[in-house]
């Protein structure tokens, strides 16, 4: 039964991921954080971090991880399968059509309206991870100020284009700057 | 190049590049355009266009028609194995040292920095996003944007539901209106 939630639950990040990179993620979290409710938005935002380095796209990294927690190895083994499973079968349907110069042209009408829509749906996905990291708490409102520096730094340092692998290293150890201080300080 | 050799050529690269999305491309192009010589700068081109047109991650979809291309469906199956194997080991390895070390009060300090970083990045990811999607069709596509953008966050409509409905406003919009009435 686990298995089974696991495979349709991935089949569908698979299945609607269109646009690459970022475009896993709104569906990762509908499925993973609120439908299921596997992981919470923080330990999602944390997976999503370490995806940035180590190998592997997002959606792989999440249905292992999710996939490992909820049913072991195998559990990992079902979830990230499902992910690939839609785009296998695609390509290989239509590998021999693509490749012979092929197009699909209501694909492409497809994306038009995917590219621009997905943006606003990974834009509200973005602003979620925000809060989570910003905010320890809600009501009290209490910020995570280590967060907050490292969200600060590295938003000001992002448009000198360095590479993401050394932006998310300098956000960790901002973390444990500030843990350090935290730990002097007797927090 | 054997199914073996192009089976571990591609567990290789997906072993050490890190992050997602189009990372992947450059290092594909660098083993199989640069160093073999067994495709043309075109026709990798070609590859990764082609791979667009499918849903799931843009390193999957290079590895599948790398494999295609070269040897044919068995390739292709190897491919995508080959890509997906890494990433599942050194996930499921981390994901046991995150459960054991992430209430460790350090690691815990790391995540939260790293998570304040990821935010930022992200935040850059959706603008760098945007740009493009706005060069041509301006207000068909900056109208989409909002909607989804509102939608979810002001609803709790399914995210499938809502991508769904957007690739099928794009086939309707772009088969019965003229590609140059469309604002």
């Amino acid at each position: 039964m686990i298995f089974w939630q696991l495979f349709i639950a991935f089949l569908e990040v698979g299945a609607l991921a269109f646009g690459g990179g970022y475009a896993a993620l709104p569906l990762i979290e509908n499925v993973v954080v609120n439908q299921y409710r596997w992981l919470t938005l923080k330990e999602m935002t944390d997976v999503i971090a370490l995806s940035q380095v180590t190998p592997g796209p997002i959606a792989l990294n999440a249905a292992t991880f999710v996939g490992t927690r909820v049913a072991g190895i195998p559990g990992a083994i079902v979830a990230s399968t499902a992910a690939v499973l839609p785009q296998t079968v695609f390509l290989l349907f239509l590998g021999w059509f693509l490749f012979h110069g092929g197009r699909i042209t209501w694909i492409n009408r497809a994306l038009r309206g995917l590219r621009p829509g997905v943006t606003g749906l990974i834009g509200v996905a973005a602003i979620s991870m925000l809060l989570s990291s910003l905010f320890i708490t809600r009501s009290p409102i209490t910020i995570d100020w280590v967060a907050a520096v490292a969200f600060l730094l590295v938003f000001v340092l992002h448009f000198k284009k360095i590479d993401l692998f050394k932006l998310i290293m300098l956000g960790a150890g901002i973390g444990l700057m500030g843990g350090l201080v935290e730990h002097l300080a007797g927090f | 190049m054997t199914l073996w050799q192009f089976f571990f050529a591609i567990f290789k690269i997906s072993s050490i590049t890190f992050g997602g999305g189009y990372t992947i491309v450059p290092v594909i192009r660098e083993e199989f355009v640069c160093k073999r010589g067994l495709l043309e700068d075109e026709e990798m081109y070609d590859l990764i266009a082609l791979g667009q047109s499918a849903p799931g991650p843009i390193a999957v979809s290079t590895a599948l028609l790398t494999g295609y291309k070269l040897k044919g469906r068995t390739g292709a199956i190897l491919g995508v194995v080959a890509a997906i194997l890494p990433p599942l080991i050194i996930i499921s390895v981390l994901f046991y040292m995150y459960e054991a070390f992430a209430s460790n009060f350090w690691v815990g300090a790391a995540l939260r920095g790293m998570s304040g970083a990821i935010s930022a990045v992200m935040l850059h990811a959706v603008y760098r996003m945007a740009k493009p999607c706005l060069c041509r069709h301006r207000i068909f596509s900056a109208a989409l944007m909002t909607a989804a953008f509102l939608t979810s966050l002001l609803t709790s409509i399914h995210t499938g539901l809502i991508i769904l409905a957007l690739g099928i406003t794009g086939i309707l919009a772009f088969t019965f209106i003229p590609e140059d009435r469309i604002p």
